[in-house]
Formats: structure tokens, sequence, C-alpha cells
């Protein structure tokens, strides 16, 4: 039986939900016997490869480069899940959405700092005005909640899909929990 | 007035039962075991049928009555749980969470909130309107309490319970529609309100992170509400 290639991404977050898939323990190694992980923050592949049948969403958009690569994931993904609250909500990173961009970048590089006050242009990605939660930019298949997921949620909605099945997942975990 | 407290039979979802002439859909099925959701809802507290979260439908008409102001009436039939009232509970829950600012990550309340849990209820799992980012206030003026206005779902409980039960009338509402927010006295600062007997119902009656006491862990953050119908029934008695 071939295995599922499966692919996960961080855009705005902060790897919590990328810790929590770590922490299903030894659960991963059943996990891994079925899948092959094609692209992760996990594993060393530079390119986002084709025929990815599962890619779990770490993250908001909030710039140029998320835009990118999401729409890249929406492309070449059979089934896009939201993966945590700042995919499915925007959560901590779009708190800066209150606020006009130009004064994040003054609390941010000029503000908080004792050198160099400085609001970086070159080799940065263009921060967007607003960030968004993913399935305001591309359509999403699946939403799980939690911030971040509880591995055990991860672990059951995995399994379910590598089963051919549609995982049920709200009440199996919430927002910010 | 025999004619409001005269027994009333009705039917909801389906199963017959007997009501108090002057008693509401919710209360009636609550004491049915019937679940509806509420949020602006506190028994204890006058309802204001604000929130609309407790919408129901009732044979023979086209509009959704909110459960907590409706009364029974004799051959009424009920349906409190049909897929129309599903997703217009969803929408409506969608819209709260769109208007302000609510991170349940980052609340202290996370855990213990009740529009976090209805959003669990109801199998709420995205936002489908776009979030409106307001630019709201945190008025920590107050020694004990504070009052952030990104967790505000306007169910004016507070309102409610400094008026009905603690007698203050410090809280009131100010501004209209989407702008309208909460507010101590005249609009000050909640620590210079000459009213305020910093009894801290209005914190315990909030149902999410919008007031809260200071200096507490998210773990510590549980709101306390078993005085409410004892204080009523208290007043009930007296008057």
């Amino acid at each position: 039986m071939s295995k599922a290639r499966v692919a996960t991404i961080w855009l705005d977050g902060c790897s919590g939900c990328h810790m929590s898939f770590l922490d299903m323990d030894e659960a991963l190694l059943d996990i891994a016997e079925k899948i092959d992980l094609v692209y992760s923050p996990y594993v060393d592949i530079k390119e986002f490869p084709s025929d990815v049948d599962v890619t779990l969403v770490e993250g908001a958009v909030s710039s140029r480069e998320d835009l990118e690569k999401i729409q890249k994931v929406r492309e070449n993904s059979n089934l896009v899940i939201a993966f945590g609250d700042c995919a499915v909500t925007g959560n901590v990173p779009a708190m800066r959405n209150s606020f006009p961009l130009e004064s994040v970048f003054e609390r941010a590089y000029k503000e908080n700092v004792t050198v160099q006050e400085t609001v970086p242009t070159e080799t940065v990605p263009e921060l967007f005005e607003k960030v968004r939660p993913v399935h305001e930019v591309i359509n999403v298949d699946l939403h799980m909640q939690g911030c971040p997921p509880p591995a055990e949620t991860i672990k059951y909605a995995l399994t379910e899909i590598l089963e051919g099945r549609t995982p049920e997942l709200t009440d199996k975990t919430r927002f910010g929990k | 007035m025999a004619s409001r407290t005269k027994v009333k039979t009705l039917t909801i979802d389906g199963k017959r039962v007997g009501a108090r002439g002057d008693a509401t859909i919710l209360e009636v099925a609550r004491e049915h075991d019937v679940y509806i959701p509420t949020l602006c809802f506190l028994e204890g507290l006058r309802p204001n049928g604000g929130c609309r979260m407790c919408i129901v439908e009732i044979e023979g008409s086209n509009k959704l009555q909110p459960s907590c102001v409706t009364q029974v009436y004799e051959g009424m039939e009920v349906h409190t749980d049909s897929e129309r009232i599903q997703n217009y509970r969803k929408k409506i829950l969608q819209l709260i969470f769109s208007e302000r600012n609510h991170v349940c990550s980052v609340c202290v309340s996370n855990g213990n909130c009740e529009l976090q849990d209805t959003a669990q209820k109801l199998g709420m799992d995205h936002v489908e309107y776009p979030y409106l980012y307001p630019h709201m206030e945190v008025d920590a003026t107050h020694d004990r309490f504070a009052v952030d206005h990104n967790r505000c779902i306007m169910c004016t409980r507070c309102v409610r319970v400094c008026e009905g039960v603690e007698g203050a009338y410090t809280w009131d509402i100010a501004n209209r529609g989407i702008n309208a927010k909460v507010i101590t006295d005249l609009n000050q600062d909640w620590g210079d309100s000459e009213t305020c007997t910093s009894c801290g119902k209005c914190v315990q009656v909030c149902p999410t992170g919008a007031l809260f006491e200071k200096g507490k862990a998210v773990a510590e953050m549980k709101k306390t509400r078993q005085f409410l119908p004892y204080l009523s029934v208290m007043r009930e008695e007296e008057e």
C-alpha cells in the first residue's frame, strides 16, 4: 500500500502547533509508518512538492511570502488543514490588526530598540496591513482549533484521514485551548 | 392575575409538557432538560433577549423568537433545535466573534468562558465573516477589577446586575449599534466612579474575560454566580 504524502508548513505562528505535533510521542512511530513527510520544518526540503495528500498549515497569513507559500500549498495539496488558532482565526499575530502597520513598525523597530533604529526594507518579506486567517485567502478543508491543538487531537485527525474518514474535531478541541 | 398563573400545555420538540402560565419557553425547556444555548441570559437577572442565541421556532410564525423573553401559551408548538435554528445560531455567534477581538489564547478567561464554550457546543470551528479588528480600550483604573472592551459581547449582564441586584446603576451602554460599549457612570474611568460599590457582581456575571479581577491567573479566573438566585429570591421575599 502506498504511503500518504503529508506536508506541514509554518507561516506566521510560534511553532507551538508543530511542537504539539511532536508531543504525540510514540504515536509518531505508528503515523511515520503510514506517511511520507514530503515537506515540513521537521525535514530539510526546500521546495514545496506537487501531489501532496494532506498539508497541515500552522500560522496566519501576514506577508507576501506567506501568501505565495499558501497559494502553492493549495495548488499542490488535496486536503488542506488549518492547523491551530493562528491559521483558523489569526489569533496572536492578528492582534496587530487593531493598529496601523506604521505604528507596528515604529513599536518593533524604533521604540523598543537601543541601536540601529531602522525599519528593514530589504531581504525581509513585505508585511500586509492586516494579518488574515488562512480560509480568507484559500479554501480550507478542515479547521483544527486550539493554541495549540492538543497532541491527542492531531493524532485522532491524522489517523482518521489516513483511514479515509473525515474527522469530527469540534468536540476534541476549542479556540484557545 | 389568575389567568396568568393558569397551567398551560404545550409541546417542545414534539414532547408534551405542562408549564406555569407566566413561564417563558426557556424556563420550561430547562425544567425538562431541553438544551437551548444562551449568552445574555442569566438566572437571577432580568432577561432582555439581546444576544439571540436562544431563538426557537414556534409553529404558525415565520419569526424566530428569543425563548428567554417569550411566554408560553396554550397549545404552543416549539422547536428548539431545527437545522434552520442551528444555522442562525452559528451565524449569530460568528458575528459576535467577528465584531471584537476575542483572542482566546491570551485571555484571562481561557477555559472558563461561556463564549468559548458555546462555540464548541454549537460546532463553530471558524468564522466565515471578515473580522473587523476594532481598536478597543482596556480600563484598569479600578483597584481590584478591569474591563477589556476587546472581549465584551454586549450581553449587558453587568448593566442588569448593577441596576437590578446591587442597585448602584454604575454600568450603562453608550453609543449605538456596532459602536455601542459598556461604560461606568458618565463614561468616566472605572477607578473614578462615584457610584461603584466595588461589590464585584458585574465581574462574576460577565460571560467572557471582558470583566476580570486583577492579579488572578487564568486557572483562578473562575466566576462564581451562586449568589444571584439567592439574592433575587431574598429581594422578592422582602418586596
